[in-house]
């Protein structure tokens, strides 16, 4: 009898390994670059945001699948929830990775550490694709260390249905009307930026006297939250759990296919905008398959499967100018210039101040 | 005869070695960076800097004693009927009883949001019924709930075999010199089954204590116990590790002191854990 | 008192399946939601078979568990016999507190001073990655082995000097004895550390979760997800998983049952 239990374990994890394999269809894709399988049998660890990348889910692209087909190399796919686990794991060399996705000042603290392995962009073929607007940003002036991958703006999203017409601003949140339900990041760099707003202050500022004051306000707004979230947002704004809450505009785009009552705004005190972009971690084992992986991720049809699969706005002109894009000129993604938020973009911020934001987020949760 | 002792005890050797390795060293390497900062240089700093979190300490020891109580008042009756069944049935239910930790505890905590969420299960029920939405969720109750659910086959699984090992012509001497039910309950059962009690309390209250993901899920990620602070030290990267060490430190110590404690009111040396 | 206890022991079971039964009815959900039921489909079941994080973090929990809880039963018994011959009293109470340890520790700090550990002797050699298959696996070891001492261990208080030493005198060499006469009585202690081992290895998350890296168990594939808005397919594989186990209990139950029922008509 207990033979028999260990042969059904021993089965069933077969059927797993079995059933891996099996489920998706490869899609006829046309590649502008020529991948040669020279690099088949190896593997590529790819560390990734969630739900970052078309996934195969109701008929799409399964970009990594379709890569590996193309290619023959194995692609190790594994997700981060924010920037600063992403670099813990990296830092602490308990992990290697080949393609990391961080976001621009994150990228800038990489690279002033000497984490990141420089990029030939001449080498790669899609590079041309990549709209001139991101290119020699300042994390990264000379377009040596990363590839933009996604834009994307930080805004609130609400449910007129449960609380009606909000006033367009960050002090939303903090109104006791909405009591129980709102929410607010839980990452303390987003977080403190919606205090940082309606004080307005710098968001990269070195004055520690002015973290002080935002976190005086976070701690006012507390009792009025319902609960700090990441990614649980979707859940709770698409269920009317939750009725008003800051995230990031391709998110509510998302949100918006599940719940059509959800509107968004941008808020007038301005707010953040970001670039997630490619970038290569020194510890890379397989430099020459995270170049084929880059360029893959510029192809229009795959960078077209991406847009449309995570919602946010696209750096890639083969996407953007493509009229049959499902966000194709969409007014929250690519807002007009008459409608363009202010914005601020997060620099590395010096270690002193860095850790002395995160020791005052502590002090906010445990408030 | 000696030889063959030896032989025996040689047995031992790749689990001690183990251990050592993997059990001691590792705990050195905990207080090393405790005591350190991030370069290496001994400090007391990481463990003064413990103060600031007394709160999240006081209200972690506060939910997992409530918790740990709960389970303790609902487990009892239910581990005291099931031996009052048969043996097949007893088999049947402690089965039964053991089967949700097959499911991921994860999942098992998710699956409260949907009951309990302000749209979830028993809301909507209230709802229909003509009653207010309560705030279930995100509440320390939801909380305490969560821990309560997912150990609470730690405490009765013990208690039932502590008591199952009662002799019964024990209760019947008992019945013979004139107690009633209640005071065989009274005198015999409950006494006789303290080293389950024991161990049950201690299955129950280790995990509650240091817990983070109940926590974050179901009370809304507002309130930070000692595990949440925890994990989020160690996410915030490696110039944490010293404080985070320094927090487990303490963690540790305090659930020694906690079992130290306990084990005074054992002097049995088999009333270790039993599932 | 009867159908008091009846009551109780239903009502104590409605407590511990709610979420249980949550988790197969939205399984079956037809919309993208946990929350919202909208109708029943097994779509979530077919879907399954293309999550390849998902599959692969079942594998690698399976390959773990099996691994560790086997490890863990030879070393753990191999221990054990040899902690019943230890004659100091104390040498055996030293062993039994390292034991203890893991047992007693929280999860969170074992993780923390392992993962500490093993990054450490990482950097030391000079390894870029130090966390991979082999740290899930020591750990789970690690936590698995005190489980099989303990369950063994009474086993062998009650028999082990008494049959082995039978065996010795009917003219059996020593390690012919252990296997002839010592390992059948203990059987059933070396199968339920087994069984213990690998269920507390499948339901691990919070040591893998500090030493996991790139081999990501499903606990850890599920907390990630957990971490994004959940769908029915997580349930449906959990939902898959629980029923497994369910006949798997079942038939061991009715086979037990059928054993007693013989040797209680032979006795």
């Amino acid at each position: 009898m207990h033979k028999k239990i260990m042969a059904l374990f021993v089965v069933l994890s077969l059927i797993c390994t079995l059933l891996a394999g099996c489920g998706y269809e490869y899609q006829d894709i046309e590649y502008e670059s020529d991948y040669q399988n020279n690099l088949k049998g190896t593997v590529l660890n790819v560390y990734n945001w969630g739900e970052y990348i078309s996934d195969g889910s109701d008929g799409c692209i399964d970009a990594n699948r379709e890569f590996e087909r193309l290619t023959g190399i194995k692609v190790n796919y594994t997700t981060f929830e924010s920037n600063e686990t992403m670099y813990s794991q990296l830092k602490s060399g308990g992990v290697s990775y080949d393609i990391i996705i961080p976001s621009d000042y994150m990228i800038e603290r990489l690279k002033n550490e000497n984490m990141l392995k420089k990029i030939d962009v001449g080498k790669l073929k899609n590079y041309h694709y990549i709209k001139d607007e991101y290119k020699n940003l300042f994390y990264d002036e000379n377009n040596e260390y990363s590839v933009p991958y996604n834009v994307g703006m930080v805004g609130i999203i609400y449910n007129p249905t449960i609380i009606g017409e909000p006033e367009h601003s960050w002090k939303s949140l903090w109104s006791e009307k909405y009591k129980d339900m709102s929410l607010n990041f839980s990452n303390p760099r987003d977080g403190f930026m919606t205090a940082q707003m309606i004080l307005g202050y710098d968001l990269n500022s070195t004055d520690k006297k002015e973290w002080d004051n935002a976190l005086k306000l976070l701690k006012d707004g507390k009792s009025v939250l319902q609960s700090y979230v990441m990614d649980e947002i979707y859940g709770k704004m698409e269920t009317g759990e939750a009725a008003i809450g800051p995230y990031y505009a391709g998110d509510y785009l998302t949100m918006y296919e599940t719940n059509d009552d959800l509107k968004f705004y941008y808020p007038k005190e301005g707010t953040n905008i970001f670039v997630d972009a490619v970038c290569i971690p020194s510890s890379v084992k397989n430099y020459e398959a995270a170049m084929l992986y880059i360029d893959f991720l510029l192809e229009p049809e795959i960078a077209l499967a991406n847009a449309e699969y995570i919602c946010y706005a696209s750096p890639n002109t083969a996407v953007i100018n493509n009229p049959e894009y499902y966000y194709y000129k969409n007014e929250i993604l690519y807002p007009k210039k008459e409608d363009m938020p202010k914005v601020q973009y997060y620099h590395d911020i010096a270690p002193e101040i860095r850790s002395y934001y995160e020791n005052l987020w502590i002090d906010l949760k445990l408030y | 005869m000696n030889n063959k002792g030896f032989g025996r005890r040689i047995l031992t050797s790749p689990y001690i070695v183990w251990s050592a390795i993997f059990v001691i060293v590792p705990l050195l390497i905990m207080v090393y960076f405790a005591l350190t900062d991030n370069n290496g240089i001994f400090t007391i700093q990481n463990l003064q800097g413990i103060g600031k979190y007394k709160k999240a300490f006081g209200l972690s020891i506060l939910y997992a004693v409530i918790a740990t109580v709960i389970t303790l008042v609902i487990s009892y009756p239910m581990a005291y009927f099931m031996t009052k069944m048969n043996i097949s049935s007893q088999r049947m239910i402690m089965m039964i009883v053991m089967l949700p930790m097959w499911t991921n505890f994860l999942i098992r905590t998710y699956s409260w949001i949907t009951i309990l969420a302000n749209k979830g299960i028993i809301n909507t029920v209230l709802n229909r019924l003509g009653f207010h939405t309560l705030r279930l969720i995100n509440t320390p109750g939801a909380v305490i709930l969560g821990m309560v659910y997912d150990f609470i086959p730690y405490m009765i699984l013990p208690i039932y075999s502590v008591m199952c090992k009662i002799d019964n012509s024990l209760l019947e001497a008992a019945s013979d010199l004139g107690s009633n039910g209640f005071s065989r309950l009274r005198r015999v059962i409950i006494p006789l089954s303290v080293p389950g009690v024991i161990s049950g309390i201690t299955m129950v209250f280790v995990p509650s204590v240091s817990t983070f993901y109940i926590s974050q899920k179901l009370g809304g990620n507002k309130t930070l116990l000692i595990g949440d602070a925890i994990e989020y030290l160690f996410n915030a990267g490696p110039d944490f590790y010293n404080i985070a060490s320094a927090l487990s430190l303490v963690l540790m110590v305090m659930i020694l002191i906690c079992l130290a404690v306990m084990n005074k009111f054992t002097n049995e040396d088999d009333g270790g854990v039993i599932i | 008192m009867k159908i008091l206890s009846k009551i109780y022991v239903t009502l104590m079971l409605i407590f511990l399946y709610a979420p249980l039964a949550v988790m197969i009815v939205f399984s079956l959900n037809s919309g993208e939601s946990v929350w919202v039921f909208e109708g029943f489909s097994a779509d979530w079941y077919l879907s399954l078979a293309t999550n390849s994080s998902m599959i692969s973090g079942l594998e690698h929990t399976l390959i773990v568990a099996f691994l560790s809880a086997a490890i863990s039963t030879v070393v753990g018994t191999a221990a054990a016999v040899g902690i019943t011959s230890l004659r100091k009293k104390i040498s055996q109470k030293l062993v039994m507190s390292v034991t203890n340890i893991p047992m007693m520790n929280a999860d969170i700090v074992t993780g923390i001073s392992l993962m500490l550990l093993f990054v450490f002797v990482g950097k030391l050699i000079g390894l870029d990655e130090s966390l991979g298959f082999l740290t899930v696996l020591i750990p789970h070891i690690t936590f698995n082995l005190p489980y099989v001492i303990q369950s063994v261990l009474p086993h062998l208080k009650q028999t082990y000097r008494n049959s082995s030493e039978a065996a010795l005198d009917l003219g059996c060499t020593p390690v012919k004895a252990f296997f002839k006469a010592v390992l059948p009585s203990i059987s059933t202690g070396i199968i339920t550390g087994f069984i213990m081992a690998f269920t507390l290895s499948l339901d691990d998350f919070v040591i893998s979760y500090f030493t996991c890296g790139h081999y990501q168990t499903l606990p850890i594939v599920i907390y990630n997800m957990t971490k994004k808005t959940v769908t029915p397919d997580v349930y449906a594989l959990s939902t898959i998983v629980f029923l497994s186990v369910f006949v798997l209990l079942i038939l061991y139950n009715t086979v037990q049952n059928k054993s007693d029922k013989r040797r209680n008509r032979h006795a």
